[in-house]
């Protein structure tokens, strides 16, 4: 009986300081798997605003995905005038007027190709359409291009950093 | 200390020691297989047989195979490929064997399927089976990632993108798993960690469980017949060998799995020397490019079928019914609800045509899953996705209602 007790209290014991061996190991294990400060440090980039053409796609690269970066033309934006969803997702910088978007299909992450002459951007995986703002105009993508996290800094836009004007595009949400 | 005397021989020493004489008649000599079986039940053996190859291969392999985001396509289409000596052959009997393995699963799972073999007393062996499928599932996967060519980029990037749970949008997650925003080097890094350690580790204590789930109802035969093992190895053991319903594992049942092995291998190595093609994706033959997507990406062969179950619908509904696709398999032996453990043909009609449309519906999706998405593949494909789903919706009903053969 006495013997059983001890028995009892030592497993008991032991099970206590496994416990916390475990849940710590666990924590380290998880925390092993976290993206390195390196990699998230690297996850900024400045964009000049100053050196786009109007009309002309660009595709810069954030956190290893494609931006893509379009100066609208007065003729664009005189399109889009009216189109409640096209203004909310207009970013201006100084003043030119800008897509500035995550290339990546919100369907299953292909990269589609800017069509200039139809100033919109085709999805050569599973035929989605977007217009030049970022809109769907074919579906199967569920919704617009995704918007990084963008700051602007006179004329230039910082991506991976919220600036107000994309907080407000989360809080109304015109991006994810 | 056990009483040990002088050894009369080395076997006598060993004997001793490790009791090697008994360890050889529980696994081998006196392991009892029914005589009433055919080619398929070597299937097994096929398949031990193929993960070896794929772990000299994969050892020969790992010698030179560079784990980064530089040096991994070019360790693996310069290095191996030309400079080492045969080192196209280690690469090939790797690709090609983790191919053709999956074929073999599939043989062996559906013949279990059809003769019941997962059945009263045999569920562990059919969930430890299908266990060993998640394994090599992941196993194939992450081996896939690594020459990081643009189908290793796009499929990790495609499958690593599923666990954000479509609007869940669990980004975190996704990038928890990536170590990065996008697949790269701590991506590589990891997924090459699982391929060649904790992944294997895993598949060989399942293939011990799948063994040992084997010994105590034992294998089952053509006609789902519950043998007494315990008589019929007496009555062969007394001289009776013709009349007893069991053979020895070894040499008896091994000669004949051996020779299934020796046709089998000649098959492999037809396709390792000449048709190796099917197992090397052209589009693999390109370093990973994050800015560029290839223009159809399609999974290996052996994961299309669940692959079209989760394309036609939108991505909440396609994850779920993908999800329940991955894992309905595992409870099949509780979704039976039928005492019959007969062949599949003479349980009545009702399972019969379960069973082959199970099996050719698995066709049609791997088939429309290699299509592109376009009409009229992708109706054909949305059809077969239902019916697949309905069918497991269906089978407790209609095995409930079975009658007792």
């Amino acid at each position: 009986m006495e013997n059983n007790s001890r028995r009892g209290f030592m497993g008991k014991a032991f099970g206590a300081v496994a416990a916390v061996g475990a849940i710590g190991s666990l924590v380290a294990m998880k925390k092993t798997w976290d993206p390195l400060p390196s990699v998230k440090a690297a996850g900024f980039t400045t964009l000049d605003m100053g050196i786009y053409e109007e009309n002309v796609m660009v595709t810069e690269k954030w956190r290893g995905k494609p931006i893509f970066v379009l100066k609208k033309s007065a003729d664009t934006m005189a399109k889009e005038k009216g189109n409640a969803a096209a203004e909310a997702r207009n970013i201006k910088v100084g003043d030119a007027n800008f897509m500035v978007a995550i290339g990546l299909c919100t369907h299953l992450g292909c990269i589609p190709a800017f069509k200039s002459e139809e100033e919109g951007f085709l999805c050569a995986c599973h035929g989605g359409q977007f217009d030049a703002s970022g809109l769907v105009t074919k579906v199967p993508p569920p919704r617009g291009f995704d918007i990084p996290p963008f700051k602007i800094d006179g004329n230039k836009l910082v991506l991976g950093e919220v600036g107000p004007e994309y907080q407000a595009m989360k809080d109304n949400g015109v991006t994810l | 200390m056990a009483h040990f005397t002088k050894a009369t021989s080395v076997k006598d020493w060993l004997n001793q020691r490790l009791a090697v004489e008994k360890v050889e008649k529980v696994m081998a000599s006196e392991y009892w297989i029914p005589k009433n079986i055919n080619f398929l039940w070597a299937m097994g053996m096929v398949l031990v047989i193929t993960f070896a190859l794929l772990l000299v291969s994969g050892i020969f392999l790992l010698m030179y195979y560079v784990p980064t985001t530089e040096e991994a396509f070019y360790s693996v289409n310069y290095t191996i490929m030309r400079e080492v000596d045969f080192g196209w052959l280690w690469r090939h009997v790797h690709g090609v064997a983790a191919s053709v393995v999956f074929l073999i699963i599939y043989i062996h799972m559906f013949t279990g399927i059809y003769y019941g073999s997962y059945k009263k007393g045999r569920e562990m062996i059919w969930i430890s089976g299908m266990l060993l499928f998640i394994a090599f599932s992941t196993e194939a996967f992450s081996g896939y990632m690594l020459p990081w060519g643009q189908m290793s980029y796009w499929a990790g990037m495609v499958i690593t993108n599923l666990f954000a749970g479509g609007s869940l949008h669990a980004d975190f997650l996704v990038e928890w798993i990536r170590g990065d925003y996008v697949p790269a080097q701590a991506f590589l890094g990891r997924f090459f960690m699982l391929h060649v350690l904790l992944v294997p580790i895993a598949i060989l204590g399942l293939i011990g469980l799948h063994f040992a789930a084997l010994r105590i109802p034992h294998v089952n035969n053509q006609d789902g017949e519950e043998i007494d093992f315990d008589a019929e190895s007496k009555k062969y053991l007394d001289g009776d060998k013709a009349g007893s319903k069991v053979m020895r594992f070894a040499n008896d049942f091994m000669s004949k799995d051996m020779m299934v092995v020796g046709v089998y291998l000649i098959f492999f190595f037809y396709l390792v020397f000449y048709n190796y093609g099917f197992a090397m994706d052209p589009v693999n033959f390109d370093p990973a490019d994050g800015l560029k997507t290839p223009a159809h990406i399609y999974p290996e062969w052996y994961f299309l079928w669940s692959y079209e179950i989760l394309r036609p619908f939108n991505i909440d509904l396609g994850l779920a019914l993908f999800g329940f696709a991955q894992v309905i398999f595992v409870f099949l032996p509780f979704l039976d609800r039928s005492p019959n453990t007969v062949p599949a043909n003479r349980r009545g009609k009702a399972f019969a045509i379960w069973f082959w449309l199970m099996l050719v519906n698995m066709i049609v999706l791997t088939a429309m899953g290699k299509l592109p998405p376009e009409d009229p593949y992708s109706q054909v494909g949305l059809v077969a996705a239902i019916v697949f789903i309905a069918q497991w919706i269906a089978l407790p009903i209609i095995t409930s209602m079975e009658k007792k053969v």
